[in-house]
């Protein structure tokens, strides 16, 4: 088995006559958190989907786990899970039979035991018994995480994860990402927003184009730029700073404790 | 993969039996019509069917039957199609299971949610005087030429339901099937009708699939019509069958 947990190799795909990829190239290391940065349209969604197995690349290789995502599909469906850009949960269900759902069809033992304790790590158990056509926005993206980790897979995908969330559920949805790296599961993540990525990833590339136009840690990006320039600005509070201090959030203590309440 | 086929199936479909009893309207709301028209041609137009021996509702209830059928199926398109829509149905397909189990599923609540609609108007017309002596293997071959009228809907439903673009357009498609019965045997005996319409009532499915369950339940000997309505019934499911795989095939891959 190789030593990255993703590897990408030329990947081209095309839409009718439309090429989304012209040849991507990239690697993931075990147990990095990497985010693929890149306009609305720029193809991140594509990657995603044919490390999914979910959509079949022009050309290139990719491999998921050691597995290439067309002759071992099973097995890299195995390895991985995906949160789409979508909260792609049951609404009519309740959040706990969710994610029982998500743990029979895992053949897991006692799905019962794991919902629970999945609840309780994102502060859903009081929600739990609730229809999920009730939930707000962040509740559901934490429900929709919670499912994609039923079963510890050793990858997981995220797509725009906090796409449409207000800055609160931004903020939880950070922390269980970091508490996921923690645990050392590999992150493939997706945004269009810089502060997500520099806040979160280990690596960050740039899709532009359908090609990766640069791919390195923070520090290296930063250095591709003239170097920095001493200045004294007035350190103005943000407007994002503002407003969790003021609604009482005690910035990035997260929401964890209070959840559950706030819909 | 094939290992988990069954469980997996058998999960899936819990979850979307669970649909069904959480909003029991869906069930209702599809009763209403064929019940609403057992009712009317039972107390309003009836009485001036000439229908032979016999009170007019044992005529007339082997064709509310495949209304109800017909109208019950269109959830079977609206519940896959918000399955398609809410992004679920892409967590089932990225997930290590028999992945057409996601289909089956829904099938098979079909099967259940129109078989339980189909005892509710046999019971609704037991009220309304329905009588027959047919024994239980006539009945058993009665729910299987249903069953079988289900499934052949059924995947016609999952069709509209992979590939519908708005939720309306995927339960519309039931609409010409409900009032498929009217040009057949269902309510009138097609020798009335002129030349033209008098053909394509005696050469469509519903007529074969209506003769040969008032045969059954009027424990008359059934005639060729059965052979003629079970190859309707296969075909159509054949066809739609195959049909409703190679879309499938498309979305997933």
């Amino acid at each position: 088995m190789t030593t990255a947990a993703i590897q990408v190799t030329g990947l081209e795909k095309s839409y009718k006559d439309v090429k989304v990829l012209r040849g991507v190239d990239f690697d993931v290391e075990r147990g990095s958190i990497f985010a693929l940065l890149g306009s609305n349209g720029a193809g991140k969604t594509t990657i995603v989907r044919i490390l999914a197995t979910l959509l079949r690349a022009d050309a290139g290789t990719a491999t998921v786990n050691g597995f290439n995502t067309q002759a071992d599909a099973e097995k890299v469906r195995e390895s991985y899970s995906l949160t789409g850009q979508f909260a792609a949960v049951d609404e009519i269900l309740t959040g706990r039979e969710n994610l029982v759902l998500v743990a029979r069809l895992r053949h897991l033992e006692d799905p019962g035991a794991i919902a629970d304790e999945l609840l309780e790590r994102f502060s859903l158990t009081d929600a739990a018994a609730r229809k999920v056509s009730t939930y707000s926005g962040g509740m559901r993206r934490r429900l929709d995480i919670a499912m994609s980790l039923i079963g510890n897979p050793p990858i997981i995908f995220l797509d725009e994860p906090t796409t449409g969330l207000d800055p609160q559920a931004r903020i939880e949805v950070w922390q269980s990402v970091r508490e996921l790296a923690s645990r050392g599961t590999t992150v493939l993540l997706t945004t269009q927003y810089l502060d997500e990525a520099e806040q979160l990833a280990d690596r960050i590339a740039i899709l532009h184009e359908g090609r990766i136009i640069v791919n390195g840690t923070l520090a290296d990006l930063k250095k591709l730029l003239p170097p920095a320039k001493v200045e004294y600005v007035e350190k103005q509070p943000t407007l994002e700073e503002v407003f969790l201090s003021i609604v009482g959030d005690g910035g990035k203590a997260g929401a964890r404790g209070k959840v559950g309440a706030d819909s | 993969m094939t290992t988990h086929f069954i469980g997996d199936t058998a999960v899936l479909t819990g979850r979307s039996l669970r649909h069904i009893t959480r909003s029991l309207d869906t069930i209702i709301t599809t009763l209403l019509m064929p019940i609403g028209f057992m009712l009317l041609f039972v107390y309003v137009f009836g009485g001036a069917i000439k229908t032979g021996s016999g009170p007019y509702v044992d005529y007339l209830l082997p064709g509310i039957l495949l209304i109800a059928i017909a109208s019950g199926i269109s959830y079977t398109g609206f519940r896959l199609f918000l399955d398609m829509k809410s992004g679920i149905f892409e967590r089932f397909q990225s997930m290590p299971i028999a992945r057409s189990g996601v289909l089956w599923a829904h099938v098979l609540t079909s099967l259940v949610a129109n078989m339980v609609s189909a005892a509710v108007v046999v019971g609704v017309a037991l009220i309304l005087g329905f009588r027959s002596g047919a024994g239980v293997l006539a009945w058993l071959a009665v729910a299987g030429i249903l069953a079988l009228f289900t499934l052949a809907l059924t995947w016609i439903a999952v069709i509209a339901g992979l590939d519908a673009k708005s939720p309306d357009g995927a339960s519309a498609f039931s609409y010409p099937i409900i009032f498929l019965p009217f040009i057949s045997s269902a309510f009138v005996p097609t020798a009335t009708m002129p030349g033209p319409v008098r053909w394509f009532a005696e050469n469509q499915p519903v007529t074969s699939i209506v003769n040969s369950i008032r045969e059954l339940l009027a424990q008359k000997p059934v005639s060729g019509e059965l052979w003629i309505a079970l190859a309707w019934c296969v075909g159509i499911l054949i066809v739609a069958f195959a049909f409703a795989m190679s879309i499938y095939r498309r979305k997933i891959s």
